[in-house]
């Protein structure tokens, strides 16, 4: 046997914790990498040391999904958020949706997620030379149809083209307004130990529909991506209980993404219950064939909510009277031991760490 | 398509009667060393939290069957060195692109503007070939007697088809000579071992029979659900009550005991012994992998590209080997989460999902820290 161990277990540990939740200064990558935009563990630190001190404001430091001000002198006037998204997803159809919906939705959500009545977006497109018009004019009607339903406006936009071969067809950037109707402030600072997470529905649907419509694996499974706006179950979520501490959509990087960040932020615990999550079996199927986990897995039309406990049974009625939050579930309980870790009890009956992804399972799914 | 299946395996309660029965057939007092050699093990074992069913006498050690851990650092600068050619395509499962070489992975080559693909298997690099006749098409073969068999296949499909710019870097390994090698190491007790299901659907059970004959330890080959590990532990410790020493067959849904021929004719119609080949941090084990045959050449990426060839050592932080071997837990390497972690990984074990470093960082690391220190857990 090797001389023992100079640190215990427990010291190493809570080394890497000290780590974890230390601020990143310092990139260590020469070139970007997909790592980058996959929403995991490097996109955190590119944002951290690379764009927020360059571009450091209060408003951008909460690096929150929308941010959100006043632009009267004495802030009482009324407030808006304001966000953006780039969609570079592919194939740019998929079942379920395509890249103008998602272009639309996204920014929707972002908006929605701040508690904001999302009113108007801009439109940016960056096409590649060659691109067919006819499949452009698809992709823009279903931008108009997705707004109408969400009740915003495209309201200014742009169009580049490219050269051939320097954009993989088109890409789409949104940028949105909203307006904040009530007297809410939901950020993770609010959240505290004892509050329940709510999912609004089954994880994971876009991101395997997306993996299986680029056809390369050669699985034929009924999936439909869940893209849809959420303005309107929000509305309804913040209509039932004013118990909502929190709302976030998990998009690139999932609802574990999301607990994660949520976790080092408020510096609580996070326990889900593994047999709570809601999983549609061709997600738990495809998960199992290609070693993925849906709780990592993108979604576009669902929202984590962290309410009060007393508000949870509300919470869950009134998100499963609405269409989009029909299978709506409590899922896991902010609780103050260990700080800042997420852990999945499993069905199994044993325990392990929800962290950050490093790396990028399936780029491009948004 | 319907996977509920997979649900049978991972019932809690009858993981807890199971556990129940665990703790009955231990010693108290004992201390009990169980491996289990594949990475799938490891990955299950934590992925689901085994270890919280397990008394505190059974201790789980990782062993050296994760085919990403293994593969030393001079292969990876080879493999880099084939990706960096412009004519080649060089094609990966998705887990190689992320293993440091000596100057960065394969994904940093990619930034730098190598083609370098993630494929699902090597058939789909043979289509990629198909697809792109004017390049040459490089797959990286790695792994155990699981994924040798598809490389074959693809082999004889390549030769079939008469598809001339495709070609294999071939680094399959075997489980044997790895297991003996840890056998013989004086530095590691151990009472027993989980066997790897998925080698032996392809080799069959037989070839372990050494372990309990020579070195007097049982095996059981087992299955990748948790149920399966855990009714693994049962039955290596059934064995140990009992006083027996033999090679079981938990995973018999899955595998025959003679395994598939087919597929083993397979690679023997493509691939031979190489006299010797390094492990990462187990150093060279002779007769340990395999290299295509002769006739094969001209789809042996060896044979066609100059490569480094140069054996390089790991950096002298990395204590890969001992933790390959079992012989320390990952927490007590030296870098463990702290210099090394998922994201700027110095080991191959952080890096694949299957390596023991990877599966305690992202899985495991709260073990026993679920409740508030003032409060002891329940004995």
């Amino acid at each position: 046997m090797s001389d023992r161990p100079a640190r215990t277990e427990e010291e190493v540990l809570d080394a890497i914790e000290r780590r974890r939740r230390r601020p990143v200064r310092k990139l260590m990558d020469e070139r970007i990498t997909l790592s980058h935009g996959a929403g995991g563990k490097a996109s955190h630190t590119l944002v951290e040391a690379l764009f927020l001190p360059e571009l450091r404001n209060p408003l951008l430091e909460s690096l929150d999904d929308s941010a959100v001000f006043s632009v009267t002198e004495n802030g009482r006037g009324p407030r808006l958020a304001f966000s953006t998204d780039s969609y570079v997803v592919h194939p740019l159809f998929f079942p379920g949706g395509d890249i103008g919906e998602l272009a639309v939705n996204g920014t929707v959500n972002d908006l929605a997620m701040s508690g904001a009545r999302p009113l108007h977006l801009s439109a940016g497109f960056i096409i590649e030379e060659g691109f067919e018009i006819p499949e452009l004019q698809r992709i823009v009607a279903s931008m108009g149809a997705a707004a109408r339903e969400a009740g915003v406006t495209v309201v200014t936009g742009d169009t580049k083209v490219v050269e051939r071969g320097k954009a993989d067809g088109l890409y789409i950037n949104t940028a949105g307004i909203g307006v904040m109707e009530r007297d809410l402030d939901l950020s993770a600072a609010g959240v505290q130990a004892g509050d329940r997470v709510i999912v609004s529905g089954t994880i994971g649907d876009h991101g395997t529909a997306v993996m299986i419509a680029r056809g390369d694996l050669a699985l034929e499974v009924d999936l439909e991506s869940d893209t849809a706006p959420l303005g309107g179950l929000t509305a309804t979520l913040l209509d039932a209980t004013d118990g909502v501490r929190c709302l976030r959509d998990p998009t690139r990087g999932g609802v574990a993404t999301v607990l994660a960040e949520l976790a080092l932020s408020s510096e609580l615990a996070i326990a889900i219950d593994e047999a709570a999550l809601p999983i549609v079996p061709a997600v738990h199927g495809a998960s199992e064939i290609l070693g993925l986990d849906p709780l990592y897995v993108a979604n576009e039309g669902k929202l984590l909510a962290i309410v009060a406990p007393e508000a949870a049974d509300d919470a869950v009625a009134a998100l499963r009277s609405h269409p989009l939050g029909a299978d709506a579930a409590v899922i896991a309980e902010m609780q103050s031991y260990p700080p800042g870790l997420v852990i999945l009890e499993t069905a199994f009956g044993g325990s392990r760490v929800v962290d950050m992804l490093a790396g990028d399972p399936l780029p491009r799914i948004c | 398509m319907s996977m509920r299946f997979v649900d049978e395996y991972r019932s809690g309660d009858v993981a807890k009667r199971l556990a129940a029965s665990i703790a009955e057939l231990t010693e108290p007092g004992r201390h009990y060393k169980i491996m289990e050699v594949c990475g799938g093990h490891t990955h299950a074992i934590y992925k689901h939290g085994v270890e919280d069913l397990l008394p505190p006498e059974i201790e789980l050690v990782h062993g050296p069957g994760c085919p990403v851990c293994v593969i030393p650092m001079g292969r990876q600068d080879d493999a880099i060195a084939i990706a960096e050619r412009p004519e080649v395509i060089f094609t990966t499962f998705g887990d190689m692109m992320r293993v440091p070489g000596s100057h960065g992975s394969l994904l940093d080559a990619k930034s730098r503007g190598a083609d370098v693909r993630m494929v699902y298997s090597p058939l789909d690099a043979l289509k990629i070939a198909r697809d792109n006749p004017d390049r040459q098409v490089v797959f990286f073969a790695i792994g155990f007697e699981t994924t040798t068999p598809s490389t074959a296949v693809t082999l004889l499909r390549a030769r079939a088809e008469g598809i001339e710019n495709f070609s294999l870097f071939a680094n399959h390994v075997t489980i044997v000579p790895a297991i003996r090698a840890i056998l013989g190491s004086p530095d590691l007790r151990l009472d027993g071992f989980i066997g790897p299901g998925h080698v032996s659907t392809v080799i069959g059970i037989r070839p372990f029979r050494f372990i309990a004959r020579d070195f007097d330890r049982p095996v059981v080959v087992s299955g990748f659900e948790p149920l399966d590990v855990l009714s693994g532990v049962h039955m290596v410790l059934t064995q140990l009550r009992e006083g027996r020493r033999e090679v079981e067959n938990q995973y018999s849904r899955v595998v025959r005991d003679d395994g598939n021929p087919v597929a083993m004719r397979a690679i023997a119609e493509t691939m031979e012994l190489r006299t010797t080949f390094e492990w990462r941090g187990l150093g060279f084990i002779s007769q340990s992998a395999l290299k295509l045959r002769e006739e094969f050449a001209a789809w042996d990426a060896e044979v066609l590209y100059e490569v480094p060839g140069v054996r390089v050592a790991d950096p002298k932080a990395c204590q890969c080997g001992e933790v390959l071997k079992g012989v320390i837990k990952p927490w007590e390497c030296k870098v463990f989460g702290t210099a090394c972690t998922p994201e700027h990984p110095i080991g191959t074990c952080m890096v694949s999902s299957e390596g023991a470093c990877a599966a305690y960082y992202n899985y495991g690391r709260h073990a026993g820290r679920r409740r508030p220190k003032e409060v002891p857990a329940p004995a």
